[in-house]
């Protein structure tokens, strides 16, 4: 079940946007997505597409993969593209069906707003595809860095996070294996009454928890006894290294905010 | 020999409130030198795990001492005393903190402050002394259970330390995996001389070690070397303890009257069934 | 109640990037009243093929009869359900399964959800806490405040509550003492005689499954290359070493001593017992100069 899923997974590979440092896709991104709303005319919303595209072509993700990641907001950008067909009512009438009628500047909005949409989905999942969730935890360590100063604790959390993302496949199986111990037992859970589903659900949500205290209990234990007490004088072992690539992006990242302003109407 | 860890008198109980329940450990006395290597056998609930834990100031005595490398355990100087030991644990999911294996070995001296260039030599070092070098960079659910501990057992190598405690670390595996792990364990005794303090309940891993403690209800019910250990044969099965194949098997051939030497190499006692054989 | 696997196959994710085929082409038969045991290597399907002997799994391909009821891909949950009454299985580490306030509900929550009153349940729950040798009392205790021994006996009490025709085991013993997978060993072994269930145990132990079982399934890469009764299963060393696996140590130490003693090789012994007859016998009828 969870298996088709494929929004927000890492795929490996070895391609110039997977080589990237956390940091700089980080940085990208967040950059990116401040950027696409510099973009007001036809000429500029292009640019962002082409960028978008040829980001995708250089990362070497399979289409496939983000087609997958873009299932869930399909719908979403279906909707608001409609939504301003029908409801913007500007510009030359372009054509007619009964109460139906579509103008120009509807036709240009809902355009518009479907690729910034597109784009932004696009360049978040190819972020989640092309960079291990580790790799973002600890990108994201370096980057929230400085808020250590005001007592945030930046450490803690990517551990926790890094933890986390560490059990996930476990608990999986885990739930696996308890589900099927209960339906084994002849609990159901996919027939009956949404009250009587409810109901069903304690028989495997008990043994999970249990199990994830226990486990919680022993990693706790294990970090101990391995000399782990906080973020204090602890050295690093996942080195982050900035290369030429991460200049190179970040000029075409600055390149691309130029083209952009630029285009404005 | 230097003493490395020795214990006088240990008393602990889980429910000091309590007064009417036993106590988990129950003065236990032991020393043990360097490259030593000491088997604690038990059932469950015999004590052999606390007592592990006591070792390793995971748990303090209310009454006794632990010393560890000539100076008794406190809260002080815990974490130091820590730094020269590694400990691993029964279930291979559960103390798997990173998210690959280079990772993982890498905690424990990212933990201890040990500079980035001295840490990719020891973890590559302590991955080559389990033989887990080619993976470097796979992530936990893509080992076996074998695989796992030998990757904990790497990550309490890479601290380079004195004392490793084994604590049922082989007793959640396949046969193969418990292979994998008592043939590393092995080569490390014959290669580095290390200390071990392995706490089982597998004869195989027992017979090992160079002494044998045996637990039962928090006491220490026996020690010795494993031939002094297992030839109190009945006794030990009685505690819910097995003996070793040989040492059953030679059992069962002199109710069937055959006269034999107490032995648990099974090379010895095929050797002199052969014997007997050819003069009977 | 017979049990037949007629060309399975089972692949996992079918159709995604992520697909796997963990069962070809296995043709088996559990017979009715059998001791049968499952062996093979980590990764040799023994797991998936299990899930499918009470429809955890259904088949991707051919066919799973389990008495009457026949299942394929497209059999309905229904008909599942009735499969898993008849069919308990204790998986590994049965004790994750625990979830009530007290053993005794937690005991009843299988019969329960098959229809069983709950008078009946409830005493079906006592007298299997009383045959699993759990003490006194056990029934009002919460399963969380057992020892690890005990919480598995809790577990293992609330498979049998269904009164099931077939129990499927898998790895029972996993984690526990000698002493403790000895008694769970030697109580499932009285249930198979005494109920006349038929018992399916998953192992990698080639000890218990030559001490205990009748027929012998052998599982590698995903499909049955053996299926015999132990005394053929377990002669032939070579043979088992092709799917990685190895004789049972009493057949191990037979054929070495057989080797030095320049004895062809015998029928394998199953048990130290059995051993111990044969050596003890070899021996005495040795004499003197070969």
């Amino acid at each position: 079940m969870m298996e088709k899923m494929v929004f927000g997974r890492y795929i490996p590979g070895d391609s110039f946007v997977h080589r990237l440092d956390p940091r700089t896709k980080l940085i990208f991104v967040f950059i990116f997505i401040a950027a696409v709303f510099l973009a007001n005319s036809t000429a500029s919303y292009a640019l962002l597409l082409g960028f978008t595209l040829f980001a995708i072509i250089v990362s070497k993700v399979r289409i496939g993969f983000l087609i997958g990641g873009l299932k869930p907001v399909i719908f979403l950008i279906a909707f608001t593209f409609l939504l301003h067909i029908f409801f913007t009512k500007q510009g030359d009438l372009l054509f007619e069906f009964g109460f139906i009628k579509v103008y120009e500047e509807g036709l240009r909005q809902g355009i518009y707003i479907s690729v910034r949409f597109l784009v932004l989905v696009l360049m978040t999942s190819l972020l989640t595809l092309t960079t291990s969730p580790i790799s973002i935890t600890d990108g994201l360590e370096v980057l929230l860095g400085p808020l250590k100063k005001i007592r945030f604790p930046v450490h803690e959390l990517a551990l926790m996070m890094s933890i986390s993302l560490r059990f996930i496949p476990t608990l999986m199986d885990e739930t696996d294996k308890i589900l099927k111990a209960q339906l084994a037992r002849g609990s159901d859970i996919s027939s009956g009454t949404m009250k009587e589903r409810v109901k069903a659900v304690v028989p495997l949500l008990v043994p999970l928890f249990v199990s994830a205290f226990k486990r919680a209990e022993d990693l706790a234990v294990a970090m101990e006894v391995r000399g782990y007490r906080g973020g204090e004088g602890r050295t690093r072992y996942r080195q982050l290294k900035w290369d030429w690539r991460d200049t190179t992006a970040l000029l075409i990242l600055l390149l691309l905010i130029a083209g952009l302003w630029l285009l404005r109407r | 020999m230097e003493r490395i860890l020795s214990m006088e008198d240990i008393r602990f109980t889980y429910t000091p409130e309590e007064t009417d329940k036993p106590y988990a450990v129950d003065g236990v006395s032991l020393d043990m030198h360097q490259g030593e290597w000491i088997a604690v056998v038990g059932h469950n609930g015999s004590g052999k795990s606390t007592l592990a834990r006591l070792m390793i100031g995971l748990l303090f005595p209310q009454e006794g001492t632990v010393s560890l490398f000539g100076d008794a355990l406190t809260e002080e100087n815990l974490w130091d005393k820590r730094s020269q030991m590694g400990m691993v644990f029964q279930n291979p999911d559960n103390q798997f903190v990173g998210a690959t294996v280079q990772d993982d070995v890498a905690f424990a001296l990212e933990n201890n402050g040990i500079p980035f260039e001295e840490m990719t030599v020891r973890v590559r070092e302590a991955l080559a002394q389990v033989k887990m070098e080619r993976f470097l960079d796979h992530e936990p659910q893509h080992l076996s259970g074998g695989q796992k501990q030998r990757v904990a057992i790497a990550g309490a190598l890479a601290l380079r330390p004195r004392l490793l405690i084994l604590d049922e670390a082989t007793s959640m595996l396949d046969p193969q995996g418990r292979e994998e792990v008592i043939r590393v364990i092995l080569e490390l005794r014959e290669k580095t001389g290390l200390s071990v303090i392995s706490i089982t309940h597998d004869l195989e891993e027992a017979l090992l070690a160079d002494r044998i403690i045996v637990m039962n209800r928090g006491r220490k019910f026996a020690e010795g070397t494993p031939p002094e250990v297992f030839a109190r044969g009945e006794e030990l099965t009685s505690l819910g303890l097995d003996l070793p194949f040989a040492a059953r098997m030679t059992g069962l051939l002199r109710e069937r009257g055959l006269e034999l030497e107490e032995t648990m190499s099974e090379r010895k006692l095929v050797e002199s069934l052969w014997t007997s054989r050819s003069n009977g | 109640m017979d049990i037949t696997l007629q060309r399975v196959g089972y692949t996992y994710a079918a159709g995604t990037p992520f697909q796997k085929q963990a069962l070809h082409d296995v043709d088996v038969r559990i017979p009715d009243g059998s001791y049968t045991a499952v062996i093979g290597h980590t990764g040799s399907g023994k797991s998936t093929l299990l899930q499918h002997l009470n429809a955890l799994l259904k088949p991707t391909e051919g066919t799973v009869r389990v008495g009457d009821t026949v299942i394929t891909k497209e059999t309905k949950g229904k008909q599942l359900r009735s499969v898993r009454r008849k069919v308990g299985i204790v998986f590994q580490f049965p004790e994750h399964q625990l979830f009530e306030e007290t053993v005794l509900k937690d005991v009843m929550f299988g019969p329960l959800n098959f229809g069983i009153p709950e008078a009946e349940a409830a005493a079906r729950a006592e007298e299997l806490l009383g045959l699993l040798g759990l003490p006194e009392g056990t029934a009002e205790k919460s399963p969380f405040d057992l020892s690890g021994g005990q919480m598995r006996r809790v577990a293992i009490a609330g498979v049998l509550a269904m009164d099931p025709d077939v129990l499927v085991l898998d790895e029972p013993t996993a984690g526990l003492d000698p002493s403790g997978r000895r008694e769970i060993m030697d109580l499932f072994h009285r249930l198979h005689e005494e109920r006349d269930m038929t018992t399916i145990l998953v192992t990698h132990s080639m000890e218990d499954a030559a001490r205990y079982a009748d027929h012998v399934i052998v599982m590698h890469d995903g499909t049955d290359v053996l299926e015999g009764p132990p005394e053929d299963v377990f002669g032939d060393a070579g043979r088992l070493a092709r799917w990685r696996l190895e004789v049972p140590r009493t057949v191990a130490f037979q054929r070495e001593f057989e080797r030095g003693a320049g004895l062809p090789e015998g029928p394998p012994c199953l048990t130290e017992e059995q051993l111990a007859d044969y050596l003890a016998g070899a021996v005495k009828k040795g004499g003197g100069a070969r």
